[in-house]
């Protein structure tokens, strides 16, 4: 048997797609902004709250400076600068923040932004919202591994919402609403008392047809937030780190 | 859009982890366990009605290390047909991308909590020589383990021994060895050591290798722990053996490693440390050759590994013929009160 033997099929994970790296060092321009783009919709939140929970920054200079650094790193190139053999880009990023706000505080001339940067909707209320509901632990704020732990959850998050957001999308489009609401309902708002026999009955269907509703909803879940976070990466080793990561398969 | 709350982090992260078993013959059942390449499932294999064991990586793909590693533990466990090494049965990719073999279910308890319940030292040797059988198989077949330690030995419900996870295992270049070689032409391939005219076992010529250390503390030789690859041989997994016997007896891998260590024979203390010599030169040249010891230890014989006193001799000696010293030394008294009695 050869190791040709193992390649998937068309409906499997794609191998061979263009990372958000490769494609922000195009010569073409709208490649360029559209790379930017998906990596400023997947790390602007886990920045917000880092810049407000690490350099324990006002709402308003939070969002100046967020709006800051993806400008920055736009005009800087700093993705240029990113090699995938020597760390994580979302070390590599949260590195790159600290050093635009030492910068920005030598300078002391921060200006507004918002001239440069990707065309993403930065909701900054939902944000502060979100950073409200999150648990943190104030004496582990000044350890460095509590800094790159956080920074990696609120990465997680960021990345989960939005391949949630695309599975709603796609539940939408092949007219399974039903399904991304018992998704949601059992997966996302669930809790210990939330059974399969439950929503059996709240949506007058049986278990079985449940359990296959969720299983289906899991899959392209799945296959989304790898599909995500394969264009986030670099390179395929630091895909299959990331993805460890992501999703706790190193910690289990 | 959506805030996900740490506990809806979870349960996405624990729904993903399933495979998707669509358009294959099997059925889930139940996760058993998670290891260093993936996850372990039961599942029911529905053309034979049975039960079978299914490996499956984490992460789709057809390339990368791990995926490779899959495959190859696969190709390995397919060309190692024994009755102490796990039957693979099925090789493939999941709709899902994910690369997955099956192989028997084992029901069973690893050797760890096994040995737990075996009290007599003859019993566990006995068990020790049922994996040095399956290790001298592998290596006659030119595959090496790399990863010997009790949670990779299964022992099932009729006392059979399973060597389990040749993750790490590599092939060595013998004349066993070539259908093994024939499933992984990429594999790293080794020379067998060449006897030199010392009859040191130490001449050893590498192709290929990276030097990554891969294996378990305490159970890994100095060399795999120094990612020494070019030096792997089949004393390395003799090493392993040696730190798995001593954890048999002792419940330690390692020598003097606790306080209140169980006192070992000193047969059987010299066997574990010619085996776990820092020195390849210095171990069993092969399985056979230690589990000949240990055999000769069960017998009552003296082991090679260790050189007797006269007073340990005669100990054994009285040790091995009690009943016969016990049977003659009756006889004699019985002459002498006999002899006594008449002379009275």
């Amino acid at each position: 048997m050869r190791q040709d033997d193992f390649q998937p099929g068309g409906d499997r994970f794609p191998l061979t797609r263009r990372s958000v790296i490769e494609a922000a060092r195009s010569i073409d321009a709208e490649e360029r902004e559209r790379a930017l783009e998906a990596l400023c919709a997947a790390y602007w939140k886990p920045v917000y709250k880092y810049i407000r929970w690490r350099w324990n920054r006002p709402v308003e200079a939070a969002q100046d400076l967020t709006q800051g650094f993806f400008a920055e790193l736009l005009e800087r190139e700093l993705l240029d600068k990113f090699d995938s053999n020597k760390s994580r880009l979302r070390t590599y990023l949260r590195v790159c923040v600290d050093s635009f706000i030492l910068n920005e505080d030598k300078a002391e001339g921060r200006q507004k932004r918002g001239g440069h940067i990707p065309h993403v909707a930065l909701d900054f209320a939902a944000a502060e919202e979100e950073l409200g509901a999150t648990a943190i632990d104030p004496a582990k704020i000044a350890s460095p591994e509590h800094l790159e732990e956080f920074f990696e959850k609120e990465w997680v998050r960021s990345l989960f919402a939005l391949a949630v957001e695309d599975l709603r999308g796609l539940c939408e489009q092949r007219e399974r609403t039903r399904t991304f609401r018992l998704f949601e309902a059992y997966d996302l708002e669930g809790s210990e008392k939330t059974s399969y026999e439950q929503l059996s009955k709240d949506y007058g269907i049986s278990v079985n047809d449940v359990t296959n509703a969720l299983a289906w909803a899991r899959r392209e879940f799945r296959k989304i937030a790898l599909d995500r976070l394969r264009e986030l990466c670099g390179s395929e080793e630091e895909f299959q780190r990331e993805a460890r990561a992501a999703f706790g398969w190193d910690a289990k | 859009m959506k805030f996900l709350s740490d506990s809806a982090l979870e349960r996405l992260r624990g729904g993903a982890e399933a495979p998707n078993l669509a358009g294959t013959r099997y059925r889930m059942l139940e996760r058993i366990a998670r290891g260093g390449m993936g996850v372990v499932y039961a599942a029911q294999d529905e053309n034979l009605q049975r039960r079978v064991a299914l490996k499956v990586l984490d992460i789709p793909g057809t390339d990368g290390d791990l995926t490779n590693r899959l495959v190859r533990e696969a190709r390995v466990l397919a060309a190692l047909e024994h009755p102490g090494i796990v039957p693979v049965h099925d090789v493939g990719t999941l709709a899902d991308g994910r690369v997955f073999y099956t192989m028997k279910f084992v029901e069973g308890r690893r050797l760890d909590k096994y040995i737990e319940s075996i009290t007599s030292v003859a019993d566990r040797l006995r068990i020790f020589l049922r994996i040095c059988e399956a290790v001298a198989f592998a290596h006659a077949r030119g595959v090496l383990h790399r990863d010997l330690k009790p949670a990779n030995i299964m022992v099932g419900p009729f006392g059979e021994v399973l060597v389990m996870d040749w993750g790490l295992a590599k092939i060595l270049r013998s004349g066993d060895s070539n259908a093994v070689r024939a499933a992984d032409p990429d594999a790293t391939v080794f020379e067998k050591p060449k006897q030199s005219a010392t009859g040191d076992s130490t001449e050893i010529s590498m192709v290929t290798g990276h030097g990554t250390v891969l294996g378990t503390p305490g159970y890994m030789s100095p060399e795999q722990a120094r990612g020494d690859v070019e030096l792997l041989d089949a004393r390395s997994d003799i090493y392993s053996l040696g730190a798995l016997l001593r954890f048999m007896l002792t419940g330690h891998a390692e020598s003097g490693s606790a306080s209140g260590a169980v006192h070992l024979d000193k047969s059987l203390s010299a066997i574990c440390a010619k085996a776990t010599s820092t020195s390849p030169a210095e171990r069993y040249p092969s399985v056979q050759e230690m589990a000949m010891d240990i055999s000769r230890y069960l017998d009552g014989l003296a082991v090679g590994a260790h050189q007797e006193t006269i007073l340990e001799k005669a100990g054994r000696f009285y040790r091995r013929y009690r009943f016969f010293i016990f049977l003659i030394a009756a006889y004699l008294a019985m002459r002498v009160l006999i002899l006594l009695f008449l002379h009275r």
